[in-house]
């Protein structure tokens, strides 16, 4: 993975230190709360409903043992032990002392980590799929294009106080595992037919209070313009986007409104003034980034998985939680963070450091974050599995539902977050208790269970198959249902079903769901495809119709 | 308002003057883009330096081909969130080479001068007179800048090469 | 109608609460709420007064209700903000008595 050099050392502890005196000013009473409000919402620090919370960046996903064994000493010194893998890839501390943070920083300055840019009207965390270098269907490796972003988006000078947040998501693989779609930029390298990498551009997707999915404004960028494009598209949308409404002022808005095609063609004319500038990347530069991301030493296997059956458990987990890689004799693994019964994406210090020390032993040293809040081990041999599942069982991390209803994305909602209208936590933990059985679970096979606590959509309900959002109805928690969202490359939008429900009326809801889905499936139907075919109607009757 | 340039707190020469308010009887004027369109032709004559104001909903390419009679160029921010004139700030640097004072005015403060400063400006509004002090601390905060932009400033992936 | 005044303790963002006792409390236990409104406008001013000396931040009323012999929140926000998070009974004020 990248290592910085001293320029991004610098960089990173010149901000540590600066933010660090910003802290010590508002604690001495010399800055108010509404002039230090943006400095910390800049850093990733958010008030929310129990304490400060801290947001830390995992550049696309990607996080060493030594980075993680840093967030679990974070976690137990100066949080509660825990803390919470996010949908953006990133990890977040609930309980932060506003007095700890000069301390924190410095801590993660020393590993390479920081809160920059993790929140506010800015370039977020750049985001990539999570299998990516690893990934059997992989065309180009998306993350040296990621970290030439990152850099790029680092305090932009002209870029960092956009009309609204701004995210940026990145997949090199036919299968798109980075939401792409969903995302204010979404760029997808394939190749051209001279055999030459590229990116298709999209523009506008986002969830939150109105839902787009992303448009494409060029079918193939030359890889080396990938800064100009950006740029340029950055700069139509600081120019244009609206200022006068927060809740229109995402660039989907703007493209909305003016129409792809129009915004594709400002893009245009913009990026043919700027793309012979120093921002077109040096292929010395791309092959320089290139190099951190060199795939790891594996051995030459042969591919022989004939130790992978045996105890029924393992046996299960196997076929759940593993995906193919490009190395014979290697596998990729997923780990699953949403335990039946408990808050999806939260982690102990305990597990961080655990996990960490199985990342040393089976994967090089290093891990990603998925943006099911999961966690990925990239480059494991196919002969490790077998301690690697024991010592998984050990920490918890052992839980076979990769893409099954449990595995569910799940926003933190009102039991941590201000802006909630009902909680999302206790949801996801009685819905995957409902669904516990592995025996059910395999026969209802791939599903995406998504919910959010409001309709900010941080638990991305809209791209779920099955979406549940909270609302607040009279002081009482109210949820909705909405079928037919996908992430993937068919990205799609969930449409709400219709009435809402209280807690134990949503998940009978959901199990109603499920029932007519087995009903009226035909032999190897996933959900999502079942509902195109059907459409809403017979969900509809059967929902409504169950005696109350 | 003090008005920061070259890191010093000075005099403003410029007599600001708000939409069709009187001109002054001599000296350098800032006029608002209404005016200048309006009375082109007279304050390209006028005796001394002229500068024209943006508000934010005003693109410097309304101004683009006058710049050469233009001698300063202020860009509003009305909140220190809208960043549009960031933008301006660059395409009137590195799109329209306009070579005059680029100047600040509004919510301007000293977290930003360091954005402000690195896409062209030179000369800010500010509120207290303490700002040269603040800003040569703040300016001192960073030595790593990532993103080419007009200004002089060596950037990573640059100084990486040599 | 009860009042009393929540807002987050500047250094460590720790939920505490205002009522006409004299000190901000870290729960609603010994809380004496505003009876009326003057009474809470005049709690409202000290919340407000507080925020200015940088001990708290964003001081407001909520509205308090007797349950069983204890002030809690009318509203499932505060409610919650009064307790701590739901799924980790461990955690937050509720873990602490
Ligand atoms: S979706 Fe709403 S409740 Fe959930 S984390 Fe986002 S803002 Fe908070």
């Amino acid at each position: 993975m990248y290592q910085y050099d001293e320029f991004d050392a610098d960089f990173v502890q010149e901000r540590a230190v600066q933010f660090g005196r910003q802290v010590e000013d508002r604690l001495a009473g010399k800055i108010t709360e509404e002039q230090f409000r943006p400095l910390r919402l800049m850093n990733g620090l958010y008030l929310q409903l129990h304490a400060y919370m801290l947001r830390i960046n995992v550049p696309y996903g990607c996080l060493n043992s030594t980075q993680m064994r840093k967030l679990a000493h974070i976690a137990r010194v100066f949080d509660k032990g825990y803390g919470h893998l996010t949908t953006r890839q990133n990890m977040q501390f609930n309980w932060i002392k506003l007095s700890d943070m000069p301390a924190i920083l410095l801590e993660l300055a020393s590993v390479e980590m920081h809160g920059i840019q993790s929140s506010g009207n800015c370039i977020r965390n750049i985001t990539a799929d999570e299998y990516a270098g690893s990934a059997a269907d992989e065309i180009e490796d998306p993350r040296v294009y990621c970290e030439i972003l990152r850099q790029w988006s680092s305090l932009h000078p002209e870029f960092s106080f956009l009309p609204r947040k701004f995210k940026i998501a990145v997949s090199g693989s036919d299968r798109d595992r980075a939401v792409i779609k969903a995302h204010d930029i979404g760029l997808r390298l394939h190749k051209n037919e001279a055999g030459e990498a590229g990116f298709e551009v999209f523009v506008g997707g986002g969830l939150g209070r109105t839902p787009f999915i992303g448009k494409s404004i060029r079918d193939f960028l030359p890889t080396q313009h990938v800064l100009s494009y950006c740029e340029a598209i950055l700069r139509v949308y600081n120019q244009l986007g609206r200022r006068d409404n927060k809740y229109k002022a995402r660039i989907k808005i703007l493209v909305h409104e003016m129409g792809a095609d129009v915004f594709g063609e400002k893009v245009e004319k913009e990026w043919a003034e700027i793309r012979e500038t120093a921002l077109e990347l040096a292929d010395s530069e791309t092959a320089r980034i290139r190099g951190f991301f060199a795939p790891p030493a594996h051995e030459k296997l042969d591919d022989d998985d004939s130790d992978l059956a045996g105890d029924p458990a393992f046996a299960t987990w196997v076929e759940q939680q593993t995906a193919g890689h490009k190395k014979p004799g290697y596998t990729i693994v997923n780990v699953s963070c949403s335990p039946v019964g408990k808050p999806p994406g939260d982690i102990s210090a305990a597990q961080m450091d655990g996990f960490a020390d199985l990342a040393d032993t089976y994967n090089f040293g290093e891990m990603r974050v998925t943006h099911n809040q999961n966690l990925v081990l990239t480059d494991v041999r196919k002969k490790d599995l077998l301690p690697l599942w024991q010592k998984l069982v050990t920490l918890g991390l052992a839980t076979p539902n990769h893409g099954l209803i449990s595995d569910t994305i799940c926003c933190p909602g009102l039991d941590y977050c201000a802006l909630a209208n009902a909680r999302s936590i206790p949801l996801a933990e009685k819905l995957s208790e409902r669904f516990a059985d592995q025996q059910k679970q395999k026969d209802i096979g791939e599903i995406y269970l998504n919910m959010s606590g409001c309709i900010n959509a941080c638990g991305h309900h809209h791209i779920g198959n099955i979406g549940i959002v909270g609302v607040d109805k009279k002081n009482s928690e109210l949820y909705q249902l909405m079928l037919g969202g996908s992430a993937e490359e068919d990205a799609s939008l969930g449409k709400i079903l219709g009435r809402g429900f209280d807690e134990d009326g949503i998940v009978d809801a959901v199990e109603c769901v499920i029932n007519t889905y087995i009903e009226l499936r035909e032999a190897g139907e996933k959900f999502i495809e079942t509902y195109r075919r059907v459409g809403p109607d017979p969900f509809k009757e059967k929902v409504y119709s169950a005696p109350a | 308002m003090p008005l920061l340039r070259d890191g010093k707190i000075t005099e403003d020469p410029y007599t600001r003057v708000v939409g069709s308010d009187e001109l002054p009887g001599e000296g350098p004027i800032l006029v608002d883009l209404s005016r200048w369109q309006a009375e082109r032709d007279a304050l390209v004559a006028w005796g001394s330096e002229v500068g024209v104001q943006l508000a934010a909903d005003e693109s410097p390419a309304a101004i683009a081909l006058d710049l050469e009679h233009i001698a300063l160029v202020a860009l509003e921010f009305p909140a220190f969130t809208d960043g549009r004139a960031y933008s301006y700030a660059r395409l009137l640097r590195e799109r329209h080479r306009f070579e005059g004072e680029l100047r600040a005015v509004g919510d301007v403060l000293i977290e930003q001068l360091h954005f402000m400063d690195r896409v062209g400006f030179d000369s800010f509004d500010m509120k207290s007179a303490e700002a040269a002090e603040e800003w040569k601390t703040a300016q001192a905060d960073m030595s790593v800048w990532y993103q080419p932009t007009g200004d002089e400033r060596a950037t990573a992936t640059r100084l990486r090469r040599s | 109608m009860h009042q009393v005044v929540i807002a987050n303790r500047l250094t460590d963002g720790i939920v505490v609460f205002l009522g006409r006792e004299p000190e901000w409390l870290e729960g609603l236990e010994n809380c004496q709420p505003a009876q009326d409104a003057a009474q809470a406008e005049a709690l409202l001013a000290r919340g407000a007064a507080a925020e200015a000396e940088q001990f708290v931040v964003g001081p407001e009323l909520i509205e308090v209700e007797l349950r069983e012999g204890v002030w809690v929140p009318v509203k499932m926000r505060e409610a919650m903000r009064s307790r701590g998070p739901s799924v980790r009974s461990d955690l937050g004020k509720q873990a602490e008595n």
